[in-house]
């Protein structure tokens, strides 16, 4: 279930911002049993790099990554954790 | 009043608020807690409203501000971000910076409340 919901994520974000990088990691396991697994949402953490944050402030690519996924927002995700970088970023982090 | 003129209102009056779920003590979220945490951490006066308690604010306040997901943090009425941003200004000391603006003044962890 969670492997599916990480491949639509994934190919999400592919189409979307054409990362050179990304990393999707799925903490639903760790959140078991909290009020907020309740609903069988999945929480995720991606980090994401793209040369299309470049030029756009963190509120900016934020919204970016919300933007491709969307409905999954309301329909698959709990919680979001996300970091998005620019390549020349991701080199110095 | 609408929505928007309702959440503009809170805006105008809290210069930090914190929309949240849950409450500081009780955060009923680890994103909600960990963006208390910071907030705390900078000893920040700030305001918060539990969005569990009121769903039109909630609904109103992702299209308000373009942004889907709680908590929100807001400064001088302006988005700063969720949690992962709070975080990463918070690590840069940027966070600090914008807030030690506009802190001044305000009551210690008020809940938002409205004129009725």
């Amino acid at each position: 279930m969670s492997g599916t919901r990480a491949a639509a994520l994934r190919a999400r974000l592919d189409d979307a911002l054409a990362p050179t990088e990304l990393e999707i990691i799925d903490e639903s396991d760790r959140h078991v049993g909290h009020a907020g697994a309740a609903d069988g949402k999945s929480h995720f953490r991606v980090r994401v790099v793209s040369t299309r944050f470049e030029g756009a402030k963190r509120l900016e690519r934020h919204r970016m990554v919300f933007d491709a996924l969307e409905d999954m927002l309301e329909t698959d995700i709990h919680a979001l954790s996300v970091l998005a970088q620019t390549p020349d970023d991701a080199r110095k982090s | 009043m609408d929505v928007n003129d309702r959440i503009r209102n809170q805006l105008d009056e809290y210069p930090v608020l914190l929309y949240m779920k849950g409450t500081p003590d009780f955060p009923q979220c680890g994103f909600s807690a960990q963006t208390v945490a910071v907030l705390r951490a900078l000893n920040t006066k700030f305001a918060y409203m539990n969005i569990f308690e009121d769903p039109e604010i909630r609904e109103g306040l992702k299209v308000y501000s373009n942004w889907p997901t709680f908590p929100q943090l807001y400064v001088n009425g302006e988005l700063i971000g969720g949690c992962d941003i709070a975080l990463e200004l918070y690590e840069s000391g940027e966070l600090k910076e914008i807030i030690d603006e506009a802190a001044a003044g305000q009551s210690d962890a008020a809940e938002v409340g409205e004129p009725s």
